[in-house]
Order: structure tokens, then C-alpha cells, then sequence
């Protein structure tokens, strides 16, 4: 076992065992219901305790021995439900068949990092999540202790069971529960060892998975109350408009319909974060009965719109202010490209420069130079932005998805003008994140409508509304050089990229330290269509250029590709390139990922009709490499498979975490392959799914396979990091089927045409 | 507003609403059967699919007044224990990511097995081609139809 100091608050540790059926960290259920008496724990019913004795902010133990467990972060899919409370329940030392999960709500003091963001749920709470778990065993053992005065560390504890072997003593947890919640806090905990793991490292079934599939309701989408209304917006139709004035005389003879007006959402002098923002401030509302009610008097409103003027907009992000320019007029995709193409020499500024790049360009007998680009991708989450608030003079009850309720608490608090303690943020499983719902504006905004119309109130974003709205993935571009010398060898490495508004530059990453002579520049440009963080941000697009010509330039070379990567890897493992504290990525791990995908793959194996792309991509701490097949149908290129190589430490539900990698290839190769939103006179051409295509099931690879790497380091990141390398597995394994390079996403539309 | 005597899941309910109020919208606001999901609202995602009759159809393009006499079935209502084959096989498979299109995969996949007991994987690939996963759990959804249909026969 590993002694490591208790670092959870002590306000982790508040206890109440007077209140029964409960205690203090309260769950919310929906349609306003009593607890149930009986709870379903991974999927079977099990008999609830007729009292609870909470022994820290993360579990509470029943008299007949059951365990709740809270979940503190949200839920978006990426199965943080099921694995973070694997985690507290292998440190207690419980059989997981008796463990019920809840949905903690937000509170800032007793859990750290409520985000769903950054693929950082499960590392940035590992230690407390364990060490909670592991502080209840020991308090357990104490209780126990006490009762057969006998020393606790001659206790055993196993599947919820403290025994003591010298005086035949027995106890489940549920007897010992009492005494354990009424003992000080111990100051110092013991961890388990990695090897004696029994729950962390085999895969659990998603803990929801039987509601799920009986439709119970789950969803924020899904909240009823009595008296609840319904509300909708609508916004400017265009980037670069604004509302001028509305007539709603019609909308408001409609039946169910109570009120139709403006709302303005943050005040100019309003500190926003970055995460507080919307692109419409002024938007109508509508409230009425029913749903349907009120997307049908939506239409009816008669608005009349404006230019809106140049805007610069103030934000921090985590204490850094920032300007966000927003210049007037109606952009269009046209126009985007041609300026991207045009700033990026003008514009471009020096991120990392090693050794003398100028001078081995100049000296190259042959430069290897190709340009990528994305477009605007909407997030597409497949349940749209709702959230439900109830807010009375001196109260804000909040429930719906959101992936930062920490951080919109404020700007919640700021527009009713409460103090935040009044302010209660519950969350929903979510129907998907992908980082739109990083951006919480439509949690401020319904709480600002539930104000006005002194009721409980649900807003709900139409398909259109939420594609139309912004907070798209930035439309990037890039353009890489390498310069080669009379012998093929490569002596030079010039990268040039960005975006709008944001450049997707990682200058410190891969191939950064392994190339003598080498060069990152990045750009932007200035829009009003807003932008935020998308699955794997910035990654999500430099991944699959930068694999693509590597891949092109190994070809080049004469090389293998995955033996030139490694070649790479291996210098910059060796014999790093600039200070090696200054490169991103550990370059050991990276070859690993790369060689496990080789042997699993057969890489090197070539079939007949099976063409292959390889891709490896660093980022949120983890590495992905990817082998992917294509085999052609007449004209049609089909994903036959996709083969992962991952290493994230260590894994905590495999299961749970190979169905991220799975959705991760699929998502990838969809946005890569399909998906783009284009603009015209500042409105988006595409508004639902019947002109923005995403991938559906028969484009879908026919199998993926996912391999881990086995190793004792802390988890990292899963939720993200196999997203943005298939895009370069695709662009390679496409050339390889066709005899063309893929350079412009949508691949579906880069000239000519694919079929399909 | 007008009443509709509806048979959902083998019940008849009452609701009086505007005859053009889709299926979907009745089920959830009328009838807090919320199990049917909104995606789309334009019949192009699959997340709102019921049973009429045998057939999977998108509630949000079907009007409370079309319905008529003929039997509805959701998500709720497929089976009375959730222990339909193709539930059994969504969880045995352990499908879902976020869960939100499953209700509608499921019942879009059971309308399938009851019209073709033994698809094959280009058959449901196509009967599937209208349910949008956006977290793109596409092939357990296919391993889970093929258990199903395996179990079934």
C-alpha cells in the first residue's frame, strides 16, 4: 500500500448522520419524486437501507450495507457516470453490485474541476476520487477497531467486509457505517497498490445503460415540473445583425402562448468569461404551454433586423483578460478562404524557430510544400441546448446539461442578482457535449426568462436555433514545407497555420524537436461568426494535416511511414532538437502507440484491395496512433477497419474507454469525410440535418479494434484524443485507394469529387 | 384544439390538442412520455422514431390527426420489463455513449427484426441509414442488432 496524506478539503468531510435517507449531498430526481425505496445499481434493483450514513463528500453507506456513490462531473457520454465511481468504490473495497450511483450537483467545496473539458474528469479528480474511497475504508477499519478492541491494522477489508482474523470477528460495512461517519478524519490514508486493483481496469457496464434503453427519463430535455413553462428564442438570422425592433401581435393571439419579448442578456459593463458568451446579447423570447406552441409562434413574430457595428468584446479566461474583435458586415465562405490564403504570408508570426530553417530551404535540392483546410463545423450535440431553471426572489434552482457549471454559476448569479450561495446548478446526463456545452448562455438566459415570468421555465433550442447559433469549431488552415537535400535526407521543416479567429498551431509538439532545422508560424483572422472549443481543439484539424504530409513526405523520402515517424521519434528521444523541456510530447511513449499499432495492425502485411493509412497524434496528455483500411466498391471508397493503439495510463473501464476510441474514429472520419457548414451573407447555408451531413451507419467503418497500451502511469485523457489522428489515417489510406492526396475537408467535396 | 383517443403501448389516452400537433410533441408534453427524444424536428435524424403498427416511423413529421385507430408503440412500451431482445442486446453489448439517439436506434432496429428476422449487414445498415449516433457508436449498434437477431430466432 502507498501512505499518502489526505489532501481532500476538510470540507470534504462534512457529516451527517442525524439526517436519515439523504444527508447533505442531496440527488435530484425527476417529476419531483420521493427517493424510491428501491434503487437500481448497475442495472439490477437493489433494496435501499432504511438509513444512510455519509461518510465524506463522495460516499454515504447503508445500514444494510449499500454504497452511494456521487459522480461528481457531467455526463456527456464520455461514461464519467460508470468509471469515476469505479474508481472511489476500489479504494473502499466494495463489491460494485452494491453500489448506487448519483449525480452530484455542483459545489465548489467539496469537488474540484465540475467540468466536463480538456478530457480531464478522470485525472484531475484520480486522487481524490481514491482517496475518498480509500479514507472510508480506513474509517470503517477504525470502527471496527474500536468495537472488538482490536487493532485496526490487523483488519482486513474485501468486497464490503471487515474481518479480523485473530478473534474470528466479522462485519459487513453496513454495521460499522454509524461508528465509521462519527470518527475524525484520518491524516494520513492508505492507497491500494496498482497490482491490487479489482475493480479499476475491468470494464463495468454504462450504470445507466437500462434507462437508456427503456427511455426513462435521463435527459435535461426530458425535465417536467408542475406549472413549468416553455420557452424559446429567436435569434439574428446573420452574423453581423442584430434585432431592431418586433411586432408580436400574432404570435401572441396563438393558443398556449403567454408572453413574447426581447431579452438582453448581459449588461456592457458585465465581466464575462469566455465561456459566458453568445454571439446574440438581444434575442426574442417566447413563452408559452407546450413545446410545439412555441416553435410554432416563433414564426410568427414579425422582426425587423439591422447591421450591427464593429464590436470588440472583453473577456477573461481563467484571470487572462482578452480582446475579442467582432468586425461588421456578412461574411461568406468565399471570402474566408481567400483571406486565409492571403494572410498567412502577410500575417504570420514566429512561434518556435530552431536551428536555421532559412538557410536549409535555401540550400535544399528539392522543398516538399502542400496547404490543408477545414471548414466551420457546427457541434451538433444530438440533444440541442435546453436547460430548465426555476428562480424566486431569493432563489435559483437550475437543471439541465451543461459541461461547466462552475463556471456559469457566476454569470448566472450576476444576471438575477443574487449572491451565488442562492444559486443551486444541478446536472443532467447530457445527449452529448463535444464542448458546445462548455458555453453556458442558455443557462443564464432561461434563468433570466424563469425571473420575468416569475415561474419554473424550460428553454428549448430547435435544430436550427442551435446550428445557427455559433460557437462553431474555427474554420483552419495550414500549409507545410520540407526541405530535402541531394540525398533525400530532410533537412529543413516549415509549418505556417491558422484560422478563424484562432490558429491551430501546437509549434511544441511532434515533429518540433526532432528536426535540426525548423519553423512554426501561426495567424488569424478576425470574424463575427463566433467560435469555441471543439472535441480536441485546434488538434482536431493540425493532427490530419500534419499526418497527411508526413505521410507524403515519407513517400517522398522512400520510407515507410510509420518507420519514419519513429525515426523521428527516435531523435527527438535521443538527441532532442532545442531545449528538450520545451517539447510537448514524450517521445518514448509516442513510438510506443506507433510500433503497438504496427504489430497489431500486421502493418507491412500488404492484401490484396485493402488500402491502408497510418496516423499518430499527441494530445491531452495521451497518444493515439491509427491504422486504417479502405477497400473500393466500383468507385466508392469503404473503411473496412480501423485499428487503435492508445496509451493513456492507466485505463479504468476498458470497455467504456474502447467505446470512446470506437466514437472517436467514427466522428472523425465523418467531420473529415462529410461535414462542413458554409456561410452566405453571414448565415449559415446549412441548418439541419438535411443539408449539414453527418456520418451515418453505412459509412461507418465496418469494425474497429482498440488496443491499450499497459502501463502504471496516471490516467490521461480518453474523451478527445482519438478524434483528431483519423482524420490523417483517412487522408493516407484515401491516396492509397484513389492515387490522390485529400487536402480539403470535407474530403466528399475536395475537387474532383469523391464518389459516395 | 381538438380530443384524439390515441392508442400508445396498448392503452388508449386522451389528449385534446391541435390536430396538427406532432406525435412526438403529444408523447412529451401531453403525455410525459419523454423516452421519445426531439433531434431534429424535420424527420432527418431518427432520435423521435415510434412504432405505427409494425412500421418505425419519425413522430415529429406525424400528426396527432393522422394517427387515427392505429396502434402506437415507444420506447416505453416495447416491452413491459425492458427485456426485449434488442434491448437485452443493447445492453449486453453495452452500446450507448451519451444515450440519447438509443431510444430511437432501438425502435427503428426492433421494426427492422420484426419485418426481416435475419438482415444482413448491408440490410441494416440501410434500415439504420435514418438514426443519427453523433457519438458514433455505429458498429456496437450493428453487433447488437445481429445478437438480437440471433437471439430471436
Amino acid at each position: 500500500m502507498t501512505l499518502v496524506k489526505s489532501t481532500l478539503g476538510r470540507r470534504a468531510f462534512i457529516r451527517n448522520t442525524g439526517l436519515a435517507g439523504g444527508g447533505l449531498v442531496l440527488g435530484f430526481s425527476f417529476f419531483n419524486s420521493c427517493k424510491p425505496k428501491v434503487a437500481e445499481a448497475v442495472g439490477m434493483e437493489l433494496e435501499m437501507p432504511k438509513e444512510w450514513f455519509e461518510i465524506n463528500g463522495y460516499l454515504k453507506i447503508g445500514d444494510n450495507g449499500v454504497v452511494t456513490i456521487m459522480s461528481p462531473n457531467p455526463e456527456i457520454g464520455q461514461n464519467v457516470r460508470t468509471s469515476m465511481p469505479m474508481i472511489v468504490a476500489d479504494e473502499l473495497e466494495i463489491d460494485w453490485k452494491n453500489v448506487v450511483v448519483e449525480q452530484a450537483p455542483l459545489n465548489t467545496n467539496l469537488y474540484s474541476w465540475q467540468v466536463a473539458g480538456g478530457s480531464r474528469s478522470i485525472s484531475s479528480s484520480w486522487q481524490n476520487l481514491r482517496m475518498a474511497g480509500a479514507t472510508a475504508r480506513q474509517m470503517l477499519k477504525e470502527a471496527a477497531a474500536k468495537a472488538w478492541q482490536v487493532p485496526a491494522s490487523e483488519i482486513t477489508a474485501i468486497a464490503g467486509v471487515l474481518s479480523h482474523e485473530a478473534s474470528g470477528n466479522t462485519a459487513g460495512y453496513g454495521d460499522m457505517a454509524s461508528a465509521a461517519a462519527q470518527l475524525e478524519v484520518p491524516e494520513q490514508v492508505e492507497l491500494k497498490e496498482i497490482t491490487d486493483f479489482s475493480i479499476i481496469g475491468t470494464t463495468r457496464k454504462n450504470v445507466d445503460g437500462k434507462k437508456i434503453v427503456t427511455g426513462k427519463p435521463l435527459f435535461g430535455l426530458d425535465v417536467q415540473r408542475e406549472g413549468m413553462l416553455i420557452a424559446g428564442l429567436v435569434h439574428p438570422p446573420a452574423f453581423g445583425k442584430r434585432l431592431k425592433s418586433f411586432n408580436a401581435d400574432a404570435a401572441m393571439g396563438m393558443p398556449g402562448i403567454k408572453e413574447v419579448f426581447s431579452l438582453k442578456l448581459y449588461e456592457d459593463d458585465f465581466d464575462k468569461m469566455a465561456f459566458h458568451f453568445t454571439a446574440f446579447n438581444e434575442v426574442l423570447v417566447v413563452v408559452g404551454e407546450s413545446t410545439w406552441q412555441v416553435f410554432q409562434a416563433k414564426k410568427a413574430i414579425e422582426v425587423e433586423w439591422e447591421d450591427a457595428p464593429d464590436v470588440t468584446q472583453k473577456m477573461s479566461m481563467f484571470g487572462n483578460q482578452m480582446e475579442v474583435k467582432h468586425p461588421a458586415g456578412m461574411e461568406n465562405s468565399e471570402g474566408h478562404m481567400s483571406k486565409l490564403k492571403e494572410l498567412i504570408a502577410r500575417n504570420a508570426k514566429v512561434a518556435r524557430k530552431d536551428g536555421n530553417p532559412e538557410k536549409a530551404f535555401k540550400n535544399a535540392a528539392k522543398i516538399v510544400e502542400r496547404s490543408y483546410s477545414c471548414p466551420f463545423l457546427a457541434h451538433n450535440t444530438m440533444e440541442p441546448m435546453n436547460f430548465f431553471a426555476h428562480v424566486t426572489e431569493d432563489h435559483a434552482e437550475l437543471l439541465g446539461p451543461t459541461q461547466t457549471p462552475e463556471w456559469m454559476e457566476p454569470a448566472v448569479a450576476e444576471r438575477l442578482g443574487l449572491p451565488l450561495e442562492k444559486v443551486d446548478i444541478q446536472m443532467t446526463r447530457q445527449g452529448g457535449g463535444f464542448g458546445r456545452r462548455l458555453y453556458g448562455h442558455f443557462m443564464v438566459e432561461v434563468a433570466a426568462i424563469s425571473q420575468r415570468m416569475k415561474a419554473p421555465v424550460k428553454l428549448v433550442y430547435t435544430r436550427e436555433d442551435d446550428m445557427t447559433q455559433g460557437i462553431y469549431r474555427p474554420a483552419y488552415y495550414a500549409t507545410y514545407r520540407a526541405a530535402l537535400d541531394a540525398d533525400n535526407n530532410l533537412i529543413g521543416f516549415h509549418v505556417r497555420a491558422g484560422g478563424i479567429p484562432e490558429s491551430p498551431l501546437f509549434a511544441n509538439r511532434f515533429p518540433a524537436g526532432a528536426i535540426d532545422n525548423y519553423l512554426a508560424e501561426d495567424f488569424t483572422v478576425d470574424t463575427n461568426i463566433t467560435t469555441g472549443a471543439f472535441r480536441a481543439p485546434r488538434s482536431n484539424f493540425i493532427a490530419g494535416a500534419e499526418q497527411s504530409f508526413l505521410d507524403e513526405l515519407a513517400e517522398e523520402m522512400g520510407k515507410d511511414p510509420i518507420d519514419f515517424r519513429l525515426e523521428l521519434l527516435k531523435r527527438a528521444e535521443e538527441n532532442p532538437v532545442g531545449n528538450p523541456e520545451s517539447n510537448d510530447y514524450d517521445a518514448s511513449r509516442y513510438a510506443g502507440v506507433l510500433e503497438l499499432v504496427r504489430e497489431k495492425a500486421n502493418w507491412g502485411q500488404n492484401q490484396e484491395g485493402i488500402h491502408r493509412g497510418v496516423s499518430a497524434y499527441f494530445c491531452h496528455q495521451s497518444y493515439v496512433a491509427q491504422v486504417l483500411d479502405i477497400v473500393m466498391e466500383g468507385d466508392k471508397p469503404v473503411v473496412e477497419k480501423v485499428t487503435a493503439a492508445i496509451d493513456c495510463g492507466i485505463v479504468v473501464n476498458p470497455g467504456a474507454a474502447a467505446n470512446l476510441s470506437e466514437g472517436g474514429a467514427v466522428d472523425g472520419i465523418g467531420h473529415a469525410m462529410y461535414s462542413g457548414l458554409t456561410f452566405k451573407d453571414g448565415s449559415a447555408e446549412q441548418t439541419n440535418f438535411d443539408r449539414y451531413r453527418l456520418i451515418r451507419h453505412a459509412e461507418a467503418p465496418k469494425a474497429i479494434e482498440t488496443h491499450f497500451v499497459k502501463n502504471d502511469i496516471d490516467p490521461t485523457g480518453m474523451g478527445e484524443p482519438p478524434f483528431p489522428p483519423i482524420m490523417g489515417a483517412l487522408a493516407n489510406a484515401l491516396y492509397k485507394a484513389t492515387g490522390r492526396r485529400y487536402y480539403n475537408q470535407p474530403f466528399i467535396t475536395d475537387k474532383p469529387p469523391l464518389v459516395g | 384544439m381538438a380530443t384524439f383517443n390515441l392508442k400508445i403501448n396498448g392503452k388508449t389516452q386522451t389528449v385534446d390538442v391541435d390536430g396538427a400537433t406532432p406525435m412526438l410533441w403529444v408523447l412529451r408534453d401531453h403525455l410525459q412520455m419523454v423516452g421519445t427524444k426531439f433531434g431534429c424536428g424535420i424527420a432527418q435524424c431518427g432520435a423521435c422514431t415510434v412504432h405505427l403498427g409494425d412500421n418505425a416511423v419519425r413522430s415529429c413529421q406525424l400528426p396527432v390527426s393522422a394517427v387515427g385507430e392505429q396502434e402506437i408503440t415507444t420506447i416505453e412500451g416495447l416491452s413491459e420489463h425492458g427485456d426485449h431482445p434488442v434491448q437485452k442486446a443493447w445492453l449486453e453489448v453495452d452500446v450507448p455513449q451519451c444515450g440519447y439517439c438509443q431510444a430511437g436506434q432501438i425502435m427503428t432496429a426492433s421494426a427492422l427484426l420484426k419485418h426481416n428476422p435475419n438482415p444482413t449487414d448491408d440490410e441494416i445498415a440501410s434500415a439504420m441509414h435514418g438514426n443519427i449516433c453523433r457519438c458514433g457508436t455505429y458498429t456496437r449498434i450493428k453487433k447488437a442488432v445481429k445478437i438480437a437477431a440471433e437471439n430471436n430466432s
